[in-house]
């Protein structure tokens, strides 16, 4: 066991830390026109039967396209679902035909909005940890992406900016 | 003078217009099953039974002298219940022991999924002073009517279904009368001082 052969190590594993914390911090993943910008979803209750995911998609093409729906290991599926308030009443809906993404626009899918939603998840989502997906579109396919677990969404959290890091 | 003429019918077909519509939009709200969180006050506050998620039996005589909180939701809904309840447990770790000063209850609108034992699951995650409910459907039924709160039931494709339900948060004084709503999204310092009046029984009739 050389003295060089323990740098090594540790270098490797300093790396592969960094190389883990971009990721973390990075929030941002594109094919080919679309790119998802802060993919997060929101910490989970124990055996909860579903959960909320949320993200921004911009379409710099020059066609519109629309986000259908994914999949994912952590859970049966995902859908696109809108929820909306009126007069108290929460009230959600799936979206069969998912969102579309206007040529050159921007949509964000947030709290108490249109949303992803996990159908069943197999594991309950613990804050700061990540799951991988991925996300269907009618027009540019498939776009493997990677969720952060967060309690809050990032603009509302009060404590630092942990998840700031991916803003360009 | 047969300017000021048209103005002066001008201005009187602008009332007579203004007027019906106050008339109709308030006939129109006044149908919606809704809670009237300004006008509610006699109605808000009735009698229910159910079970908590830890087996005992909760009901206004139980819950005599207390004030408490209350907000219908089910397991199945990803955002605002989950959400709901992460904050109230938040607000309650912040007052720490003048949170034992009030009873929160989430009572489940869907019976049907929500069996005991998932609520118990489900309620680890939270305060442990917060006390998950559940009823048949006559009691929840019942539950909803006390607090002049709206649930139904909506069918999804493949036998599924989702709960159209009130969302926000009653607050009811140690006398059982209505305090007025908690809207989650107000400041964190309107909502946590609601909380310290609740439990100093400061609440007055909204």
């Amino acid at each position: 066991m050389s003295f060089g052969f323990k740098l090594t190590v540790k270098l490797i594993c300093m790396l592969a830390a960094m190389l883990l914390s971009t990721s973390a911090f990075a929030h941002q993943f594109s094919q080919g026109d679309i790119k998802i910008g802060h993919p997060w979803s929101r910490v989970t209750p124990s055996a909860a039967p579903v959960a909320g995911a949320y993200l921004t998609v911009t379409n710099s093409g020059s066609q519109p396209d629309r986000l259908t729906g994914g999949s994912t290991p952590i859970a049966d599926r995902i859908e696109v679902h809108q929820m909306t308030m009126d007069d108290g009443i929460a009230r959600m809906r799936p979206l069969p035909d998912g969102v579309e993404i206007a040529a050159g626009a921007s949509v964000e899918l947030a709290p108490g909005g249109i949303h992803l939603m996990l159908i069943k998840p197999n594991q309950q989502l613990i804050e700061g940890s990540s799951f991988k997906a991925t996300l269907e579109f009618a027009r540019a396919g498939t776009v493997e992406i990677e969720f952060v677990v967060q309690r809050n969404p990032t603009v509302e959290t009060g404590s630092g900016n942990e998840h700031g890091g991916h803003t360009p | 003078m047969s300017g000021l003429r048209a103005f002066r019918l001008m201005v009187w077909a602008a009332i007579v217009v203004l007027g019906m519509f106050v008339i109709v939009s308030t006939q129109l709200s006044g149908r919606s099953p809704t809670v009237e969180t300004s006008s509610g006050t006699a109605k808000v506050g009735g009698p229910f039974s159910l079970v908590s998620h830890t087996g005992e039996r909760v009901d206004n005589q139980s819950l005599a002298g207390r004030p408490y909180l209350v907000f219908f939701g089910f397991t199945y809904c990803p955002d605002i219940c989950p959400t709901t309840l992460f904050e109230l447990t938040d607000l309650m770790t912040e007052l720490g022991p003048v949170a034992d000063g009030f009873e929160v209850l989430f009572i489940t609108v869907d019976p049907e999924r929500d069996t005991k034992e998932a609520l118990a699951s489900y309620m680890t995650s939270f305060d442990s002073r917060i006390l998950a409910l559940r009823g048949t459907a006559a009691e929840t039924d019942a539950a909803l009517k006390a607090f002049s709160a709206y649930a139904k039931r909506v069918p999804l494709e493949a036998g599924e279904y989702t709960m159209d339900h009130t969302a926000g948060v009653f607050l009811m004084k140690a006398d059982g009368g209505f305090g007025g709503m908690m809207d989650m999204h107000e400041p964190r310092e309107t909502r946590l001082e609601k909380l310290r009046r609740l439990a100093k029984g400061q609440v007055t009739s909204s």
